[in-house]
């Protein structure tokens, strides 16, 4: 190790900090949001729950149709079942990104993927 | 009849790019993770060559290694060619700039790691523009630079121990007879 770090000059250590610093950087601009930590489920716009995404759990949410099945797993939630006509919620399938969002419009439930900090999308407004 | 008449920098070049489109293939047979990280062996050749006969020498190992490597691989004009191309020059460019920053306080390494980010920030770009036109593109983006810091820093180490060792010809096989 030591012959190797005998090649690198005074400059090259500056160098390499501000390329560190730089893919330190490039980590929140690229990756808005941050890391996804909750997910929230709502009922009829209102928060039914907030789950931690490090735990796993399955939750039924009762909307007007009956029960819309979901689950969370470390990392990621999806919709598991619905009883809504055309299962667009179901086929969305894992939600992991913040600002995801799987909505079940006629049981009137919805499953979105939050981060440490809100971003809005065109849904959002 | 023109006769066309081979110098030894010539024979150089060759023999320079010759030894860098080796190190693409190898390049090329390392499996990663992800398709646009890889470790750009062929750098160290174009570092000791810019470091050593200067920047005119490494640009032509340089584009002569993306052409014969593209052949060999077989993507010649495909979109990984122009991929590979468009980081290049970029990497050129920059370190045509970067060459005239004080040799006594930044090495190899900062040459190297200089021209990584512009490889992959140059590819970025073109594959944003014309392969992918979409933002998407840009969550590889902290990826990409972590490899352009790894890689540029590793081969920037083995360029600086190429060039520390006593400095001699290459050996370049001279011909036995010529036709």
């Amino acid at each position: 190790m030591k012959p190797w770090l005998a090649l690198l000059r005074p400059g090259d250590w500056l160098v390499l900090a501000g390329a560190a610093l730089l893919v330190g950087l490039s980590i929140p601009l690229f990756w808005q949001g941050g890391l996804a930590d909750r997910a929230i489920i709502r009922q009829e716009g209102k928060v039914f729950a907030e789950v931690d995404l490090r735990s796993k759990r399955q939750l039924e949410v009762a909307g007007p149709l009956g029960i819309t099945l979901i689950a969370v797993e470390p990392g990621r939630a999806r919709v598991v079942s619905d009883p809504g006509p055309r299962q667009y919620c179901v086929r969305q399938g894992w939600l992991m990104r913040p600002g995801e969002i799987a909505i079940c419009a006629p049981n009137r439930v919805s499953l979105q993927i939050a981060g440490r900090t809100r971003i809005y999308d065109s849904i959002s407004y | 009849m023109t006769r066309l008449t081979v110098t030894g920098e010539d024979r150089r070049v060759a023999w320079l790019a010759t030894a860098a489109v080796g190190l693409s293939l190898v390049d090329a047979a390392i499996p990663t993770p992800l398709p646009g990280i890889k470790p750009g062996l062929a750098n160290i050749v174009t570092l000791v060559v810019l470091l050593r006969y200067g920047w005119g020498t490494a640009v032509w190992v340089s584009i002569l290694r993306v052409l014969a490597g593209s052949l060999l691989l077989g993507h010649f004009l495909a979109p990984g060619f122009f991929l590979s191309l468009t980081g290049t020059t970029l990497s050129l460019l920059t370190l045509g700039a970067a060459r005239h920053l004080p040799q006594r306080w930044f090495g190899p390494v900062s040459l190297s790691i200089f021209a990584a980010f512009a490889h992959i920030g140059g590819q970025l770009l073109l594959a944003r523009v014309w392969l992918i036109p979409h933002d998407g593109v840009f969550l590889l983006a902290p990826l990409f630079a972590a490899a352009a810091l790894v890689f540029g820093t590793i081969n920037g180490l083995i360029a600086a121990k190429l060039l520390a060792e006593p400095t001699e010809e290459p050996s370049c096989p001279k011909p036995s007879a010529l036709p």
